[in-house]
């Protein structure tokens, strides 16, 4: 056992506890922390896996700005909910049975897969992830039509954020 | 050394809590958690695709970068019409909304 | 134009004024009866140019008139029909034309033209006059108003013509028959001209049935003529060879040759139309038309058609004794039977209508016995003075009409002769020709055509030895002068027995023209018929008519031998029928003291009551009884109902076990079950997205795993 497999099996805990912890917790401001616990595992797992400009983003955005949506979006809508009366609805318990039938149907398409057990390859140091991947997201002959699309794609949620949610003066 | 299984299963694993959580839970912005839960899962899928089977093309990475902005978009449009629904119809209960019921 | 062209044309006019009148004029008087009387003034003048042009003719009777058209393709031949005068032919259309033209004229004076419309005058019903106020004093009485089928009278008066036109102009039988059953038409028309009243309606339906009865048999006649000889053309028919081979051949019926039964079946015809016993009782109901339809029935036109067709006939007729015999006694049979109940009738019109029937017997009788010339000569005399009698019949009824509607009392009997009397002073012009057409009727010697005709009637009965028909006629014609001399003697001659007679009246004009007119060939035309032979004037004047009409047969029969006997026997029933008549009666009062009324006589030896029994009552059983009750309703519509109800009881149980529950309930099963159907799934659409999202995640997993082993384990 690496220290590594170590580090892993902890991130690993961490990541699948807090997650429990989200779908399970009565009081929304605690999932909505245990969620940002969560993504904290999640970018550690990605620095794990050399993306270290991945792990970066996922902090600042995920837990930087949707994290803080989330915690707005819970405040804004506590008024009927006080965190009482019952988190799951009626048939959580079928939910569950889904849950644990496609992590099975999971697992067991994955250990078919002849690649399942591969180990990481080398990887080449010096080399620079993060400017090939700004290369690629602006390089024609690579991704910026879907850079693009994606900025637009913000854009139209912007908007339509707003004016979903907008209030009109006088309007309650 | 982390053989790839261990990330599959995991992201496995997470992807099937946050399913949970989608399918079960009755708040509405708390189905958004199960939702961010799913595609951080996703992610972590991705990278270590990216990892496991080919570093030297940044490709998976994009994808990975992609789907952070996606998530993003949709979880402000998410919450801003679960605020809008909570504003006219005073719950974030999301069995309570069933205007589409028979 | 051409003598043929002219006789083509002579029928047209009347026919045209029947449709110009029925399609055009029938609102205006003025005018239908213009069109009438034109139209029959035009046809009278056409058959005058003919009548002047056959008697200029050379030989007529050998080439007479004659023109034909092929008209209807029988096979690989044609069957022509045309026109024929020959010189009978030419002397019946002389009075025929004169006869018609003056009941044309005389009928619009008969329905008081130029006459207020009635107070209550209905269509249907004879008008009952119109109350008219005087202009200076404002005193009110009543007048005779206008027929309100003005019109319609003169058209069909115009049919009427156009069928004895028909007749008179034929040269086959077919067309002859034709014309003959226009007649038979227009009869029943007219007879029941008046058809509101239920006496009209069932006078007319007697004379047409009656009538009929002959006709189905004269048709008989026509067709085995046809079937025989191939051919109904009287100039084809009338040769040696073709009379020959129907004197030769034998028939099954009754032992006759053809020509005996064609004869006999043609004269029954004859026996219908011209109202010989037995099939005479349609022309005493017959009086129920107006006046100038008596005239024009049962004078000028239709019985004289039977008469005219017998002697057409008369070659075919005459090659069989036993069919001559049968003629000679139903016309001698007829003759007296009709003069005894002519005796005992009140009703002015119903003397002279059995009078007109034993006429008509005389005439036929004479026919029987082979007087061909007598018989021809008496037709036209008897046209002339009939239709004389009856038009003047008419005048006195219409002047005591008036009388009625002067007193108000509608319940006399203005045709009643026992209501009239002393008429020959307030009526003198009816009076006159009365008295010239009843001793014309009468047979008064030398002054009245009458007489030699009758004269040669008895003179040939005697002549050839049949004397049983001599003295029956003898004895009719006293019989004849006899009840003649009544009705002058109860209708003019002593004072009026009834304030109605006292009010009697003249009539206008253009009925007493016609009178005078007729009455005056009432007395000219038996001069044209004088016989050599008779002492003082015979030899002055040659006997024209039995040169011109006689020569029409092949063998132009001769005059008999001139006897004392028949000469002297007319002259003496005929004066002292008169004398007696005149005795007896100038001091009747009323029908109290007449003792001729017996019941046997009055009601007409009791014919109509036994062919009610014989006959009537018969086939009414068959038709309502029989065939309507037992045939129609109980076993036709039986079996129809039957059907009926069978049908509706199929359907019934077809809808009723195969349609309502099998397809019927089909149709509903499908349907409700689907609409159990979606209700039962309507659930799932809860409304809640995450119920949407397990059950969508669920299927994957299902549909996964289904790709998952046919895909990759397979």
């Amino acid at each position: 056992m690496t220290a590594l497999q170590i580090i892993f099996l902890i991130t690993a805990g961490v990541i699948l506890a807090s997650a429990v912890m989200v779908v399970t917790t009565r009081n929304m401001i605690h999932a909505a922390l245990w969620l940002i616990v969560t993504l904290f595992g999640a970018a550690v797992l990605f620095a794990l896996l050399d993306a270290g400009f991945i792990a970066v983003v996922q902090v600042v955005v995920y837990i930087g700005a949707i994290a803080i949506l989330f915690i707005f979006a819970v405040m804004l809508t506590r008024r009927e909910m006080r965190d009482r009366g019952a988190q799951l609805n009626s048939e959580w318990w079928l939910s569950a049975v889904v849950a644990a039938l496609t992590f099975g149907g999971l697992f067991f398409l994955l250990s078919g897969w002849s690649g399942f057990s591969a180990h990481a390859p080398g990887l080449s140091s010096g080399t620079d992830t993060v400017q090939l991947l700004g290369a690629a997201l602006v390089s024609p002959d690579a991704y910026v039509l879907p850079f693009e699309v994606a900025s637009v794609l913000l854009l139209a949620a912007l908007v339509g954020a707003v004016y979903v949610a907008f209030q009109k003066k006088g309007e309650e | 050394m982390i053989p790839l299984s261990w990330y599959l299963v995991l992201s496995a694993a997470l992807f099937s809590v946050g399913l949970f959580g989608v399918l079960a839970r009755r708040n509405a912005v708390a189905i958004l958690l199960g939702i961010e839960l799913m595609l951080n899962s996703v992610n972590i899928n991705l990278v270590a695709f990216w990892r496991y089977l080919d570093p030297t093309r940044i490709d998976g990475q994009v994808f990975a970068i992609i789907v952070f902005a996606v998530a993003a978009a949709e979880v402000a449009v998410g919450l801003a019409l679960v605020i809008s629904v909570y504003r006219r119809r005073n719950t974030v209960v999301a069995e309570e909304i069933d205007m589409l019921k028979w | 134009m051409t003598t043929e062209l002219l006789i083509w044309l002579i029928p047209l006019p009347p026919v045209l004024a029947f449709f110009l009148i029925v399609l055009f004029t029938n609102r205006n008087k003025a005018l239908s009866h213009t069109i009438g009387v034109g139209a029959a003034g035009l046809s009278w003048l056409g058959s005058m140019v003919v009548f002047a042009r056959a008697l200029g003719a050379e030989r007529l009777a050998e080439h007479p008139f004659h023109s034909a058209i092929p008209w209807l393709p029988t096979g690989d031949t044609w069957f022509n029909i045309g026109v024929l005068i020959d010189p009978f032919g030419a002397a019946v259309l002389f009075f025929v034309a004169w006869t018609i033209f003056m009941i044309f004229l005389y009928s619009v004076g008969y329905h008081n033209f130029g006459q207020p419309k009635g107070d209550h005058d209905r269509a249907g019903l004879p008008p009952h006059g119109a109350t008219v106020a005087d202009e200076k004093t404002g005193h009110k009485h009543m007048v005779p108003s206008v027929e309100p089928m003005y019109s319609r009278f003169f058209a069909f008066l115009g049919l009427f013509a156009f069928g004895m036109y028909v007749l008179v102009v034929s040269d086959n039988l077919l067309t002859m028959f034709v014309g003959w059953e226009i007649m038979g038409l227009c009869s029943y028309l007219l007879i029941g001209f008046w058809y509101g009243k239920e006496s009209a309606r069932n006078a007319a339906v007697k004379a047409f049935m009656t009538t009929r009865v002959g006709d189905v048999f004269m048709l008989l006649g026509i067709a085995f003529l046809y079937s025989a000889t191939g051919t109904l053309s009287f100039r084809e028919i009338f040769t040696e060879e073709v009379l020959h081979v129907l004197a030769t051949t034998a028939t099954p019926v009754l032992g006759l040759s053809a020509a005996g039964l064609i004869g006999l079946l043609l004269f029954i015809g004859t026996v219908g139309k011209s109202a010989q016993w037995p099939l005479h009782v349609w022309l005493p109901d017959a009086m129920e038309g107006p006046t100038p339809v008596s005239a024009m029935i049962h004078a000028a036109t239709m019985v004289s058609a039977g008469v005219y067709a017998v002697i057409r006939m008369f070659p075919l007729l005459s090659l069989d004794a036993s069919t001559m015999t049968v003629v000679a006694f139903i016309g001698t049979f007829t003759a007296i039977f009709a003069a005894s109940i002519a005796v005992a009738q009140n009703d002015i019109k119903r003397v002279l209508a059995y009078s007109t029937i034993s006429q008509l017997g005389f005439m036929i009788a004479a026919l029987g016995i082979g007087a061909y010339v007598a018989a021809a000569f008496h037709l036209i005399t008897h046209a002339f003075f009939k239709a004389l009698l009856f038009l003047g019949s008419g005048s006195v009824i219409h002047g005591m009409e008036h009388g009625v509607l002067h007193t108000g009392d509608h319940h006399v009997d203005p045709q009643d002769m026992f209501n009239m009397g002393g008429l020959r002073k307030k009526m003198p012009i009816t009076f006159w020709t009365f008295l010239i057409g009843g001793f014309a009727l009468s047979g008064f010697p030398l002054v009245t055509a009458g007489f030699w005709s009758k004269d040669e009637i008895l003179a040939d009965a005697f002549g050839h030895g049949h004397m049983a028909v001599f003295i029956t006629l003898a004895i009719a014609a006293f019989m004849t002068a006899f009840y003649t001399m009544r009705q002058i003697t109860l209708t003019f001659l002593g004072e009026p027995r009834t304030k109605e007679a006292e009010h009697a009246q003249e009539t206008p004009w253009t009925m007493t023209v016609p009178l005078m007119v007729l009455a005056f060939f009432a007395v000219t035309y038996g001069w044209v018929g004088i016989p050599e032979h008779f002492p003082g004037l015979g030899g002055l004047v040659p006997n024209w008519f039995h040169d011109f009409v006689g020569h029409t047969l092949e063998h132009v029969p001769e005059a008999p031998e001139f006897s004392w006997v028949p000469l002297l026997t007319s002259l003496g029933v005929a004066l002292g029928g008169l004398f007696f008549g005149w005795l007896y009666y100038r001091n009747v009062k009323s029908a109290k003291e007449d003792v001729f009324q017996i019941g046997v006589l009055k009601n007409k030896w009791y014919f109509d009551e036994a062919y009610n029994f014989l006959f009537i009552k018969p086939v009414y059983w068959i038709s309502e009884t029989l065939v309507y009750k037992w045939m129609d309703q109980t076993v036709i519509d039986g079996i129809l109902h039957t059907f009926g109800k069978v049908t509706d009881w199929l359907g019934n149980k077809i809808r009723n076990w195969i349609d309502l529950p099998v397809i019927n309930g089909f149709g509903d099963f499908v349907g409700f079950r689907t609409a159990d159907l979606g209700g039962a799934m309507r659930p799932i659409q809860t409304g809640r997205v995450q119920q949407y999202m397990l059950l969508a995640m669920f299927l994957l997993l299902i549909v996964g795993g289904l790709l998952f082993y046919f895909l990759v384990m397979a």
